[in-house]
C-alpha cells in the first residue's frame, strides 16, 4: 500500500512541474492567425460604419485576450496577480470616456470659430 | 506559470484566495518568482504609456476638421501594378504572431528543460522581431519618400504623421529592444548557463528557465501592443 502511495505522490508531483500541453499553445496560435486574417478582411471587404468598428473591437479584444490569458499565462496566475493586473485598466477606460468628450468640445469650437466664425 | 505549491501555507482558489494572498502578511503573488512580478509591473508602466498615446490619437484624429487620410490606400503597396490595401501591415502582423507563437513554445520547452529546442525557438523569435523591424524600415522610408512628415503630409490632415512616427516608432523601439534581448538570450540557453546555475550581468540571480518566461512576457506584450495599434491606427 505505500509503495503505490509513494508512486502517486511522485506521479503527482510531476504533474504539478510539468508545463502545459502543446496542443493548447497551437490551437491559440492557429486562432490568433485566423483572427487576424478576419480582422484584414474587414479592411479588404471595406466595410463601413457600425458594422467596421464593432468587427475591428470584438476581433482585437478577443486576439487580446487570447495572448493575455494563454500565451501571457494569465489563465493560470493566481487571481492576486491577474487582478493587480487587469484593475488599473479601468482607469484606461475612464480616461478613453473623458478624452471622447475632450475632443467633441474641440471639434465644436473648431467647428464654431473657423467655419462659421463665431457668434 | 506559478508553482501551485509553497510549504506551511495553504493555496486557496478564486477571489477567497486573492484575499488570503494578499493578506498573508508574507510575500503577495505566492509561488510567482520576483523577477516575473517586476516585469508585469513594467509592463503594467508600459500599458499606459501606450495607452496614453493612443488616446492622445483618438483625441487628436476626433478633433480636426480636416479629413483623415485613407489609411488603407496611404499604406497600400502595388504588386503587379494593381495596390493591394495594406498588405505590409498585414505581413507584419503575420510576421510578429508568428514569433509571438515561436516565444510560447520556447518558454514550455525552457521549462521542460528541453535546451537545444528552447534555444532554436528563441533564435527564430528573435529573426522574426528582426523582419518585421525591416519592414517596419521599409514601410517609413517609402512613407516620408511620398512626403510625409510630423508636420504635415499630402493625404490629409496634418495631425497624422505626427501620431504615427510616435506611435509606430515607440513600438519598433520596443520591438528592437526585444529583439537585442532575443539574441543575447539565445546564446545564453545554447551556452548552457541555465543548467550551470551560472549567475546574470546585473544580478546575483542564479540562472534559471524562468528568465525565459520573463523574457517571453515582455515579447507578447510586444505583440498585444500591436493588436491595439493595428485595430486603432490601420484598419479604423
Amino acid at each position: 500500500m505505500e509503495e503505490t502511495n509513494k508512486i502517486e505522490d511522485t506521479t503527482k508531483k510531476e504533474e504539478q512541474t510539468s508545463t502545459q500541453k502543446i496542443g493548447i499553445y497551437l490551437w491559440i496560435w492557429l486562432l490568433l492567425f485566423v483572427l487576424s486574417f478576419f480582422s484584414y478582411m474587414v479592411d479588404w471587404y471595406q466595410f463601413q460604419g457600425m458594422l467596421r468598428w464593432s468587427l475591428i473591437l470584438f476581433f482585437m479584444f478577443l486576439k487580446a485576450g487570447l495572448i493575455m490569458a494563454f500565451f501571457m499565462h494569465l489563465f493560470w496566475e493566481r487571481y492576486a496577480l491577474v487582478n493587480v493586473l487587469l484593475w488599473p485598466m479601468t482607469a484606461i477606460a475612464c480616461f478613453i470616456f473623458l478624452m471622447t468628450a475632450e475632443f467633441k468640445y474641440t471639434l465644436f469650437s473648431r467647428f464654431f470659430y473657423f467655419v462659421v466664425g463665431g457668434a | 506559470m506559478s508553482e501551485q505549491k509553497i510549504d506551511g501555507f495553504e493555496l486557496k482558489p478564486g477571489f477567497k484566495g486573492m484575499a488570503s494572498d494578499t493578506g498573508s502578511d508574507q510575500t503577495m503573488f505566492k509561488g510567482v518568482h520576483w523577477g516575473k512580478a517586476m516585469m508585469w509591473i513594467f509592463l503594467l508602466s508600459d500599458t499606459f504609456v501606450f495607452s496614453c498615446f493612443l488616446i492622445s490619437y483618438m483625441k487628436g484624429r476626433g478633433s480636426t476638421i480636416v479629413d483623415w487620410p485613407n489609411t488603407s490606400e496611404v499604406f497600400s503597396l502595388y504588386v503587379g501594378g494593381v495596390p493591394v490595401p495594406l498588405l505590409l501591415i498585414a505581413i507584419m502582423t503575420f510576421v510578429l504572431i508568428t514569433s509571438s507563437g515561436t516565444m510560447a513554445l520556447a518558454v514550455k520547452y525552457g521549462y521542460e528543460k528541453n535546451r537545444k529546442m528552447c534555444g532554436w525557438l528563441i533564435l527564430a523569435t528573435a529573426v522574426g522581431g528582426l523582419t518585421f523591424v525591416g519592414m517596419q524600415v521599409f514601410e517609413w522610408s517609402k512613407l516620408i519618400h511620398e512626403g510625409v512628415r510630423p508636420w504635415g503630409n499630402p493625404f490629409g490632415a496634418s495631425q497624422f504623421g505626427s501620431f504615427f512616427f510616435m506611435i509606430t516608432g515607440f513600438h519598433g523601439f520596443h520591438v528592437s529592444i526585444g529583439v537585442i534581448f532575443l539574441f543575447i538570450y539565445t546564446y545564453k540557453v545554447f551556452a548552457g548557463h541555465y543548467e550551470s546555475k551560472k549567475r546574470g550581468w546585473f544580478t546575483k540571480m542564479k540562472g534559471d528557465y524562468v528568465e525565459i518566461e520573463i523574457l517571453g512576457l515582455y515579447w507578447h506584450f510586444v505583440d498585444l501592443v500591436w493588436v491595439f495599434i493595428f485595430a486603432f491606427f490601420y484598419l479604423w
